[in-house]
């Protein structure tokens, strides 16, 4: 933006990660295509970004934020013989330390004062060696001083704080008056105005995409004549922007009012012409320049406002595609989660083949239709004509699966009806908990401040299930003994049923045997210890849950207040950060050693102890036998030491899975294959969090071991009541580590542990999967779980069934939220990024379906 | 003969079912005198502005209204032994029972993400209003008995209406502060929207539809509805 003056779209963070070469008109291009001479130092993506426009260059990889002297230094180093120089027309340095303290220590700390003075001194040299220069030299020089972005209050960028969004651009230079009257209060410019300044005052042409106008105080001392030559240099352009992308241009009041002071400054160039030089000349003059400038600020906001243009017809058609396959789904529930688990699409009934056609007819009908009738680009149009009408096959197949899927719903249920003898179920308190809150948290993602807190929904609803788990232990505990009569007897069903409190469809009575009751009989009332244990569990999932939930501040009402884990990077308190990270290093160690196999737990053992090195290493913690060493390295050693480990326990997990594919019957192997598997990842991921996340992974662990033992083992929830719970805690995991629905919270340092340099792919794969701990590690530990405990075999594509389910509602019910809300304020800000995170989350759950079918079909080929 | 009984229990329920709507429409009428008569005699009395006083007059006027009731109506008649002894200890029990409801309450809402340090009043004050909307009338009707109360609690285990009507307001006490916690994350920056006021302001909005609705729900339901005990 500040060098083409073009309003960045929002996919442009998406690019960002690797620059590729910027192909828009920008004033550098100009300035090269003008044979100017330059020079820069600093943030390798410029180089990247205009590859060989610079005469001479230094680039330093900007992703190392832990590093914030060094790539300052890089860039100082060069100044005092460039300056001395004085062979070039364009010098510009980019300065990184500012940013980098602030996105690993945050904008209060203490770092941040030295380095403000040690830009004020490079300021200082700079400035006085300009002044120097411009004595022997006939044209002023220009010093512009600008930061591209603010820091947030926890030091990150990438939102749209006030903080955050608002920088101070200073320009110096001896061409400028200085006016009398004090200090005159700062303006507030658009960053996108630069761009034009900067061109007009190289003598460039405006880069044809700027929307920004001239800064018009940078001109004011030049003749009348010179500023009205600029201004009308930029209302030229921009109006001609205007008319390529407003189709009715001429109505629009800018460029009214562009042909309006056009006329004006032709009046006035007569004037000038006939020598009249006089105060008619100056007035008419200063009356031309206001109406210019009126010009260009509404043409500027005109444009600015037209940039966001929406490809309704592939949004529709996106749109479509994804309902149909939510209502297959949905649809297909009732067949999924019987206990056959079959899932068939009918795809070939000869019925719905005329239906087929009729269809696939009419859409494409439909797509060249509005591929000829529409001007503007359209992404579905300019496909290619067999991948649209593989898009059109495939939307008409999902058509008539749904539909057939529905008919054979309602066969079902006719058939029910005939049948009455088929008992009512009625859900449990559980289940109406979890169908509650799914459509709860569903429907909340229409409201930006509930997009915003959504970390808040999940907590809430975690605590909601903890107490609903409690009040269900309690009744099965107190109730099955003591003074109570057993009321388990089916002699008791038909008074069970005349009382039924809070649902709605009470009242009748027809003979129904309690399912819940039913269903938990087989579990033997446990000994008082392990009775205590039971009632206690919630309670310190609980307590563990708000501990986690103080740790990391996030979202945006309350994500300034003060946090532990601030508390803990601070630099003052790093023997406790090292005290808690080694903790829960062997908390981890001591909770994912126990279904390994021996060599494995070694593998594990050594891999945590390496975990520790590295972040030793890198200086985020201390050994306690050297408490001062100063010496901070990037641990790439020892963070490869750690991969090594990971592989390798992978490694021995994969293999015993593959035994126990080939060994038909040995079903512990398997068990062991999959928690290897489990506690590798685990490795990797205590390698990748930042040190105070450790308690993160430590407490899920802690909380696995707690439900599957007191809570999901006892009281035998059924599969898909697990499902949803692995889910939603996984989800509140995501927010506990300190995720937000907002871009500048991921931590893309996790893509660069153990690297040299940026290597694109595993450092998208690394910092994907940083990003995704939580629900990763909760959706691996219910496919450990599931085919451990179960021996039926269709609970795995049960649960599979259930977590596709689950995790598409959301998405399906987000997308065409978000297609209606287009236009939205927050659309940008609020709804935008989460709807990426929404793209990612569910290619993640496409990855953990494809594990579980796997899975699924080992334990087929095994029995 | 058996038509007569048939009779004579529907019209004994009917009465029950009227004194059970008169006794609820008092607790509404004590919750919304406590709402507006303190005005009359307190300078600058709101609902918001000071909350934490309305939250205190409200409590103490319904536990009146309970206590009275439970005294006047006395709905269970089964209590044997009667030395004032005994009841001085019963209503000690009572005491203890009321105040480690306040507190395990404070410590759930710490729990759900209250603050730890700042608010205490505030968030004990939500408890106590809380626990006066469900311990309360719970002490009142089934006494300190905790099997009792798991018994009510639990699906089917109702054994009266005055039992039922009380599993219907409690629930609707804790759905109504449970729904009073989702405004909070809203950035309209309304004055209610602060914690804890729109969960009390919930709490309160259940326990009268509760309060209203069981009745209505009883006689509508009245003739599926057959207790154990009757």
């Amino acid at each position: 933006a500040l060098m083409t003056g073009s309003l960045p779209g929002f996919i442009d963070v998406v690019r960002n990660l690797n620059s590729p070469v910027l192909l828009e008109d920008n004033v550098i291009g100009q300035a090269k295509a003008a044979g100017k001479r330059m020079i820069f130092y600093g943030d390798e993506t410029w180089v990247k970004l205009f590859p060989k426009h610079f005469v001479e260059y230094d680039g330093t990889t900007s992703f190392f934020v832990s590093d914030y002297t060094e790539v300052d230094n890089n860039v100082t180093r060069h100044l005092d013989k460039v300056l001395k120089r004085g062979d070039w027309d364009l010098l510009i340095l980019h300065y990184l330390g500012l940013d980098h303290i602030g996105h690993v220590s945050g904008p209060s700390s203490p770092l941040i004062g030295h380095k403000l003075s040690e830009m004020d001194s490079v300021l200082m040299k700079i400035h006085t060696s300009l002044l120097a220069k411009e004595r022997d030299s006939v044209l002023p020089s220009l010093l512009v001083l600008c930061g591209d972005h603010g820091m947030s209050e926890t030091g990150g960028h990438g939102a749209s704080s006030a903080g955050e969004v608002n920088t101070p651009l200073i320009l110096i230079s001896s061409a400028f008056q200085r006016k009398p009257g004090g200090i005159r209060r700062p303006q507030r410019v658009q960053q996108t105005d630069l761009a034009a300044t900067l061109a007009v005052g190289l003598g460039l042409p405006i880069p044809k995409d700027s929307v920004g106008s001239l800064l018009f105080p940078v001109v004011e001392g030049k003749p009348m004549r010179e500023q009205l030559r600029f201004l009308h240099l930029n209302t030229v352009q921009l109006s001609k922007l205007l008319q390529e992308n407003v189709p009715s241009y001429e109505k629009d009041p800018g460029f009214e009012q562009f042909k309006m002071s056009e006329r004006l400054h032709g009046n006035w160039v007569r004037l000038y012409l006939e020598e009249n030089r006089s105060e008619v000349l100056v007035n008419l003059g200063t009356k031309v320049i206001r109406q210019y400038l009126d010009a260009l600020r509404t043409l500027s906001v005109s444009l600015s406002t037209q940039v966001a243009q929406y490809d309704v017809y592939s949004m529709v058609v996106g749109t479509i595609m994804v309902l149909e396959v939510l209502a297959l789904l949905l649809l297909s529930t009732p067949q999924a989660l019987r206990t056959e688990a079959e899932l068939e699409v009918p795809l070939l009934s000869p019925a719905f083949s005329l239906l087929f056609y009729l269809t696939f007819l009419v859409l494409w009908a439909i797509h060249v239709i509005v591929c000829t009738s529409t001007e503007s680009s359209c992404y579905f149009c300019s496909l290619s004509w067999p991948a649209a009408g593989g898009v059109m096959l495939l939307l008409s197949a999902l058509l008539c699966a749904a539909v057939s899927a529905l008919a054979k719903m309602c066969r079902a249920r006719s058939l029910l009806r005939k049948n009455p003898a088929r008992p009512h179920s009625k859900w449990s308190e559980l289940e109406l908990l979890i169908v509650c809150g799914t459509l709860g948290h569903v429907l909340s993602l229409g409201g930006s401040s509930f997009v915003e807190e959504e970390h808040q929904t999940w907590y809430f609803l975690i605590n909601t299930l903890c107490l609903a788990l409690t009040q269900e232990i309690c009744r099965n505990y107190f109730l099955d003994d003591g003074d109570e009569p057993p009321r388990r007897f089916p002699v008791e069903q038909g008074l069970d049923c005349a009382a039924p409190a809070l649902q709605d469809s009470g009242g009748y009575c027809v003979p129904r045997p309690d399912r819940v009751c039913k269903r938990r009989l087989p579990s033997a009332v446990p000994g008082g210890r392990q009775r205590w244990m039971v009632l206690a569990s919630p309670w310190l999932i609980l307590a563990c849950c708000r501990l986690l939930r103080s740790l990391n501040q996030t979202g945006v009402q309350w994500a300034h207040l003060p946090d532990l884990g601030h508390w803990l990077t601070s630099s003052d308190h790093k023997a406790e950060l090292s005290a808690l990270a080694a903790l829960s290093l062997l908390v981890v160690f001591v909770l994912a050693q126990r279904g390994c196999s021996p060599v494995s737990k070694g593998a594990l053992a050594l891999g945590l102890l390496g975990v520790y090195c590295y972040r030793v290493a890198v200086g985020n913690v201390l050994f306690p036998w050297r408490p001062d060493s100063r010496d901070i390295s990037k641990g790439i050693i020892e963070a490869r030491f750690v991969y090594v480990f990971v592989l390798g326990i992978l490694f021995t997990g994969t293999k015993d899975l593959l035994k126990s594919q080939v060994l038909a019957a040995d079903f512990k192997t398997k068990t062991v294959g999959l928690w290897e598997i489990f506690s590798g990842l685990v490795l990797l991921a205590a390698l990748l969090s930042r040190p105070h996340n450790l308690p993160v992974l430590a407490s899920s662990l802690l909380i696995q071991m707690v439900m599957t033992s007191f809570i999901w083992k006892p009281l035998r929830h059924s599969t898909a009541e697990i499902t949803v719970m692995h889910y939603w805690f996984g989800q509140a995991f995501f927010y506990f580590q300190g995720n937000s629905n907002n871009i500048a919270t991921v931590d893309i340092s996790a893509g660069f542990v153990g690297f040299d340099a940026y290597v694109e792919t595993p450092a998208m794969l690394l910092t994907a999967f940083a990003t995704y701990v939580g629900p990763l590690l909760w959706a691996c530990h219910l496919v450990h779980f599931l085919s451990s405990e179960r021996s039926s075999g269709t609970a795995l594509s049960h649960a599979c069934f259930c977590y596709a389910l689950i995790c598409s509602i959301p998405v399906a019910v987000y997308i065409v939220l978000v297609s209606s809300l287009r236009y939205h304020l927050f659309i940008w800000s609020v709804f935008s990024p989460k709807l990426l995170y929404e793209g990612m989350h569910l290619l993640v759950t496409a990855a953990v379906c494809a594990f579980f079918t796997a899975m699924d079909r080992t334990s087929i080929t095994a029995s | 003969m058996h038509k007569l009984s048939v009779t004579q229990g529907s019209t004994m329920k009917n009465t029950d079912i009227r004194r059970l709507f008169y006794a609820h429409l008092l607790c509404v009428l004590s919750v919304i005198l406590s709402t507006f008569v303190p005005s009359f005699f307190l300078e600058s009395f709101s609902i918001l502005e000071t909350h934490l006083t309305w939250l205190g007059i409200c409590s103490v006027s319904v536990t009146a209204v309970n206590l009275v009731l439970y005294l006047v109506v006395k709905p269970n008649v089964s209590s044997k032994r009667s030395s004032s002894s005994h009841k001085v200890a019963r209503f000690l029990k009572c005491c203890i029972y009321f105040l480690m409801s306040c507190f395990s309450f404070h410590v759930i809402f710490v729990l759900y993400g209250a603050p730890l340090i700042e608010l205490v009043l505030e968030t004990f004050l939500f408890a106590v209003i809380l626990s006066t909307f469900t311990t309360v009338p719970c002490l009142c009707l089934l006494g300190p008995n905790l099997k009792a109360w798991l018994r009510v609690f639990s699906r089917n285990g109702v054994s009266s209406i005055w039992e039922n009507s009380l599993q219907i307001t409690t629930i609707a006490s804790f759905i109504g502060a449970w729904l009073g916690a989702f405004p909070i994350p809203l950035d309209w920056g309304r004055p209610w929207q602060v914690w804890p006021i729109s969960c009390t302001l919930g709490a309160t909005f259940g326990y009268v539809a509760g309060l209203v609705l069981s009745p209505l729900w009883i006689y509508r339901n009245r003739k599926q509805l057959t207790y154990k005990n009757n």
